[in-house]
């Protein structure tokens, strides 16, 4: 995440999206994550994985991602092209995987504030969403100070890569 | 300035030790040394693997990593089949000492084959790892890439949990299981109740508890979204590890102090207890079972690591002995180990299964995650002894699986329908 400003449209769902509509059994058995992400919410919005696109924001309710470890679920929404989420709160196993995939979540209270389709500017590291469709600005729980740098790195492979690579 | 050691919950000490601190807080960013990781052939060497062999780092301990396979087992679909390929090639490349394939469920063959004991903290590559908590660990579910920082450091960060404690008082009446317990309280706090928590489960009904029942327990604080669920160690955990591989327990180091803080605790009645139902498509759904009473079942299910350990399979049989299932009803079984079936098989409690006219399958997930002869078929009505019923989860989209103990799953395999198990007893 070098430069953590994201712009894009709003995907805007509520409570409880799980990671079996995230990564259905069949795109979670599949070993090309790259196929397997065209069945990414399929049993919620058939026309999600079609539709969306490369800079798309993904607003969900409370408890996003609850279910399974399987980390196909934030792989899946990044994978679309999905540059963030902002959700009221998260699933633990979910928040971590999709923080180590360098994608931001981002925890905000008036999620409900914003529309499917809304265009929004998205800070991570600020933690600021401006909703340019109503002018509005939200504003996000900090990400965890403890995680800076592994976010600032672009997630935890590249993280662990320039670990490896001062140690050595 | 001198820090003194104040009253500890069971997990903030595992946590402390882990981390190298003489005491931690809720709320603590703490970076702990892994006793023991586990992972399965999904999230295992066919993700974990692979990225790192891309990062090209070493596995830190040998000897501290356990690979299972359950999730594609036993199933002649050419992505399963190579799936077992990989995760089999994987660990042979890596000498890895601790290989476990075609066993059963990661988290009922792991504690089987002595891994686990009081005090450890682990880590499993499934949301299901907080089933260790029964023994008295302190183990938590981890994603793939997660799993790699694990395999390459040994250490992982962790937030120290708040503590919500369960007690159950009494004694369940008969008909009532773990199960049970733990559904009323997916039903009463909800599916996020105990979010980034750690539940302890404590209180007479669940001190009588058997290690099979503990681990049901513990293997649903992944349904409240808690971090993890514990039951602290007693005789009963000290007995059954006696008769695994584990050495040195250690039961009475092994305790939360009687005076230390936790943030909620909530009591259940065990004996005013009915079986409990969660009706679809959300553990928390979950009400007496005379709510869902005449809800027809196409398939009645027991399986899972929730529910399908030896003392599962005697519940069910306690149900169906004499009797034969529902015309209409698939009732289908598939044992949570090999052990456990062939433990089924020796005591007759397979046999009464048998007569009762359930088909049963090869150990492994399976029907769990709609994979295999139990997958649901379109627009059926299920009822399994597992764990999640979200949509789409152990069938097509269409389907719909209400979740029971297996005294109420196998109670609707004879009537066909929704039933209060304690009638058949
Ligand atoms: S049986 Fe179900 S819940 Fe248990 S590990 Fe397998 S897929 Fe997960």
């Amino acid at each position: 995440m070098s430069d953590s400003t994201e712009i894009g449209r709003a995907w805007v769902y509520g409570d409880n999206i799980d990671t079996d509509q995230l990564a259905p059994i069949d795109s979670y058995k599949n070993m090309e994550p790259e196929e397997g992400c065209k069945l990414c919410l399929q049993p919620l919005d058939p026309d999600f994985a079609g539709a969306v696109q490369e800079g798309d924001i993904f607003v969900a309710g409370n408890n996003m991602g609850i279910g399974s470890s399987r980390e196909q679920a934030p792989l899946h929404l990044k994978l679309l092209g999905i540059r963030a989420v902002l959700a009221k709160s998260f699933a633990r196993i979910f928040y971590r995987n999709t923080l180590n995939f360098g994608l931001p979540a981002l925890v905000c209270a008036d999620v409900e504030r914003i529309n499917r389709g809304d265009e929004l500017r998205v800070d991570a590291l600020k933690g600021l969403v401006e909703n340019l469709s109503t002018g509005e600005t939200l504003k996000c729980e900090p990400l965890p100070g403890h995680l800076m740098a592994m976010i600032a790195d672009g997630g935890l492979m590249a993280h662990l890569k320039n670990k490896l690579k001062r140690e050595a | 300035m001198a820090m003194t050691t104040h009253s500890m919950t069971l997990s903030e000490k595992i946590i402390a030790r882990a981390a190298g601190l003489d005491s931690v807080a809720p709320g603590d960013i703490v970076t702990c040394a892994v006793d023991l990781a586990m992972m399965h052939d999904s999230s295992g060497p066919r993700r974990a693997g692979k990225l790192l062999d891309e990062l090209g780092a070493p596995i830190w301990d040998k000897d501290k990593l356990v690979v299972i396979t359950d999730h594609y087992t036993n199933d002649p679909d050419p992505t399963c089949v190579n799936i077992q390929t990989i995760t089999h090639a994987w660990v042979a490349a890596k000498k890895l000492p601790h290989f476990l394939p075609e066993q059963g469920i990661c988290h009922v063959v792991l504690p089987e084959n002595g891994f686990l004991k009081p005090g450890m903290f682990c880590v499993g590559g499934d949301s299901h790892s907080p089933t260790g908590g029964a023994f008295g660990a302190f183990m938590v579910g981890i994603g793939a890439t997660e799993m790699v920082g694990v395999l390459a450091t040994g250490e992982i960060w962790v937030r120290v949990p708040e503590t919500l404690r369960l007690d159950v008082t009494g004694r369940l009446s008969a008909g009532v299981a773990a199960k049970d317990v733990i559904l009323k309280l997916c039903g009463d706090i909800g599916i996020m109740g105990a979010n980034y928590m750690v539940v302890e489960y404590g209180g007479d009904a669940v001190k009588a508890m058997t290690m099979d029942e503990r681990m049901t327990l513990t293997n649903m604080a992944a349904e409240l979204g808690a971090k993890t669920g514990i039951v602290a160690p007693d005789d009963t955990t000290a007995q059954w590890l006696a008769a695994t591989a584990a050495d040195g327990v250690d039961i009475k180091t092994w305790q939360g102090d009687a005076d230390a803080r936790v943030a909620k605790t909530i009591t259940i009645d065990g004996a005013a207890l009915a079986p409990q139902v969660a009706a679809p498509s959300n553990p928390e759904n979950a009400a007496d079972v005379g709510e869902y009473a005449g809800t027809a079942v196409g398939q009645a299910y027991i399986g899972a690591c929730t529910g399908a350990k030896i003392e599962d399979l005697r519940m069910a049989a306690a149900i169906v002995k004499g009797r034969t299932r529902a015309a209409g009803t698939r009732f289908m079984v598939a044992p949570a180990s090999n052990r456990i079936r062939d433990a089924a098989i020796a005591d007759g409690t397979m046999k009464i299964l048998e007569d009762a006219g359930a088909t049963i399958l090869a150990t492994g997930c399976g029907g769990c995650i709609g994979q295999g002869p139990a997958r649901l078929d379109d627009n059926m009505t299920g009822i399994s002894s597992t764990n999640r019923n979200f949509v789409g989860r152990a069938g097509p989209n269409s389907s719909k699986l209400y979740l029971g103990s297996p005294y109420s799953v196998a109670a609707a395999a004879i009537a066909g329908e929704i039933t209060d198990p304690r009638d058949f007893l």
